[in-house]
């Protein structure tokens, strides 16, 4: 695999954060079973899961919000309790929630974080204009926060958790609700501070988009990690392509797949999918298969870390829209 | 926990001694001291981050109250409309036994400590939606600690609640109380006690509760009953002592008790029997039980 050997495979040395068979419950319920996992110095992480997979659970943990039931947390080699001060001290969390106070402006959201971390004032000052200048929110810095659009709350958002120059940045689904323009820009600022500054970032998502600009991706299915690797060999564990059929009457077309070709096929959001090797070979058997008209589109396409996820864990990533 | 830390710090690093472990057996002496100095030192450091943090907190509420009009008239209007509806209406049938007092005037220093419960009340239910969706998470996230989280807060709408007292006591001459003549430190002393009280145990409530229909369903079955047995209304009867038990049992009836000898001198009708001194002690045990209570609620990491 000559394209995951450009990123880096893991830690070398005492990792950033290491996590260690971390269990939570809540009442009778299992929700984290003992996740273990290492992010390095620089390293963009990523907790790739649908919703009640733990990811928001890990997110409390690693921000201090919940104490689990048992594991153990260590920053640079050295172990500290869990919600320990001198961790949240280094930490910039960014919420799905923007924690921002809607009623103050964006300079005075950012110089009450400083003041939260006891950065001094003027360097306060002067930290928060040239992060408000990278967040494209310079000219409206005196305004309140209220009349933000969410993009440019997400980006205040993010330069509220780098006030204090944190060496961890932990993120709770970063993109949320972001337009393709405003999640590039959150995208080149994250990549910049890991890559420049040596930042390690851990983010929760179960975008496939997202995960794909991630260093190494912790699969997490039923609060437990199924796998740990690169985004590349993760869809690697896809065999070859995927055709998507889209039809009026998905059932059928995906009943009729399986009778007449004797393939696997399953009915998702965006039509029916098939996983194949030479999927190219299978696109003109299914049009002829089928009477005219029965097929609105079919393509192909290379799997993605949805089909990833779905191959790993026989569950889906992303909720239908339906 | 102290044994998974411990067993964590001989197996992780291992290999490589941290240097203080080095010192700390060729000189044992001087190791110690260095380990108790840095702890020391970490101690000063976990301060300066909590006092970072009330400050914070404090002067966020203040800013906020302040940059809001209508929250400004609101503070004003609602308790003037209370005390003269309700003080007009009364004053017919009221008799002060042994003290020529209007209601009107009688009323007033109760309806000080009404803005300030109702101020309390109202700017700690926004720590319910602010924990989950605001700058709540931040604080909570960052350095500082829960207790530290607490008593910001509590200062702030604390504060809150001062300044809207402060704007309706403008109107003390209206009621019979010349400005000159409050006993000012008395009044601020008694006032800002039962506001971190009052703010407190708000927060306490807010935080356990977490939904606002449920909060205040809660703060007004406990609170406005706890205010109109205060005497703010109506004078402690003697002839009833079950009554007059209630009562005594009543911390707020101590605020009342306090802000009328502050307005209308030591022996101000309606005010309990006892020393401003014993007013002020219960309302500080108050505010220091609430403020205890709170910080406790909040530290259940687990719940929510």
């Amino acid at each position: 695999m000559p394209e995951a050997a450009l990123r880096p495979p893991g830690p070398a040395g005492a990792p950033r954060l290491a996590l260690e068979g971390v269990e939570f419950r809540y009442r009778d319920r299992e929700v984290l079973g003992g996740v273990s996992l290492e992010v390095g110095a620089g390293e963009i992480f990523g907790l790739l899961g649908p919703n009640g997979a733990g990811k928001s659970t890990l997110f409390a943990i690693l921000t201090g919000l919940r104490a689990p039931q048992a594991g153990r947390l260590a920053v640079d080699g050295a172990a500290l309790p869990f919600g320990a001060r001198a961790l949240r001290a280094r930490t910039g969390v960014v919420f799905q929630e923007p924690s921002l106070d809607g009623k103050l402006t964006a300079e005075e959201n950012l110089l009450l974080a400083a003041a939260l971390h006891r950065v001094p004032r003027r360097e306060a000052r002067s930290r928060a204009r040239s992060l408000l200048v990278a967040a494209g929110l310079a000219d409206r810095a005196r305004e309140p926060v209220d009349r933000y659009s969410g993009g440019m709350r997400r980006r205040l958002e993010l330069a509220r958790a780098l006030i204090h120059q944190p060496s961890i940045l932990i993120m709770d689904e970063p993109t949320a609700g972001l337009d393709a323009v405003a999640f590039r820009a959150v995208w080149d600022g994250i990549d910049a501070l890991c890559r420049a500054e040596g930042v390690s970032a851990i983010l929760s998502t179960h975008r496939p988009d997202e995960a794909e600009r991630c260093d190494r991706l912790a699969v997490l299915f039923g609060g437990r990690v199924v796998a740990c690797e690169t985004p590349e060999a993760l869809r690697a564990r896809v065999p070859g392509d995927v055709v998507v059929v889209d039809a009026d009457d998905p059932g059928t077309i995906a009943v009729g797949i399986s009778s007449r070709l004797g393939l696997a096929a399953a009915v998702r959001a965006d039509g029916v999918h098939v996983a194949r090797a030479r999927g190219h070979e299978l696109v003109p058997r299914i049009v002829e298969a089928f009477p005219a008209g029965r097929i609105r589109s079919i393509s192909l396409r290379r799997p993605t870390l949805a089909d990833a996820y779905l191959a790993l864990t026989g569950a889906r990533l992303e909720e239908d829209e339906a | 926990m102290t044994a998974r830390t411990e067993r964590v710090a001989g197996a992780g690093p291992g290999a490589i001694a941290p240097p203080a472990a080095t010192a700390a057996s060729a000189h044992p002496e001087r190791g110690a001291r260095a380990a108790s100095a840095r702890s020391r030192e970490t101690q000063t450091a976990a301060l300066a981050y909590d006092l970072a943090t009330i400050r914070v907190l404090w002067r966020r509420d203040l800013v906020r109250f302040f940059r809001q009009p209508s929250r400004l008239a609101g503070a004003l209007g609602q308790p003037v409309i209370f005390w003269l509806l309700i003080g007009s209406g009364m004053s017919g049938t009221f008799r002060l036994p042994g003290s020529g007092m209007g209601y009107l005037q009688f009323f007033y220093p109760g309806v000080v400590l009404m803005v300030v419960l109702f101020a309390a009340i109202f700017t700690t239910v926004s720590v319910i939606e602010d924990r989950h969706r605001g700058f709540l998470q931040a604080v909570q996230a960052g350095p500082g600690s829960r207790g530290a989280l607490v008593i910001g807060k509590a200062l702030g709408s604390a504060s809150v609640a001062l300044s809207q007292a402060a704007l309706f006591l403008a109107l003390a001459p209206a009621a019979g109380f010349p400005l000159l003549g409050v006993n000012w430190p008395l009044l601020l002393a008694a006032l800002a006690l039962t506001a971190v009280g009052l703010a407190a145990l708000g927060f306490a409530v807010a935080w356990a509760v977490d939904n606002v229909q449920g909060y205040h369903a809660i703060q007004m079955t406990l609170l406005v009953p706890l205010w109109v047995v205060s005497g703010a209304m109506f004078p402690p009867a003697p002839d009833r002592p079950g009554f007059a038990a209630v009562m005594r049992a009543d911390p707020l009836a101590y605020a009342v008790s306090a802000a009328r000898r502050a307005l209308g001198g030591p022996d101000a009708p309606g005010a309990l029997p006892g020393s401003a001194a014993r007013d002020l002690a219960v309302v500080a045990a108050f505010a220091a039980a609430s403020l205890a209570l709170a910080i406790a609620v909040t530290r259940r990491r687990d719940a929510r």
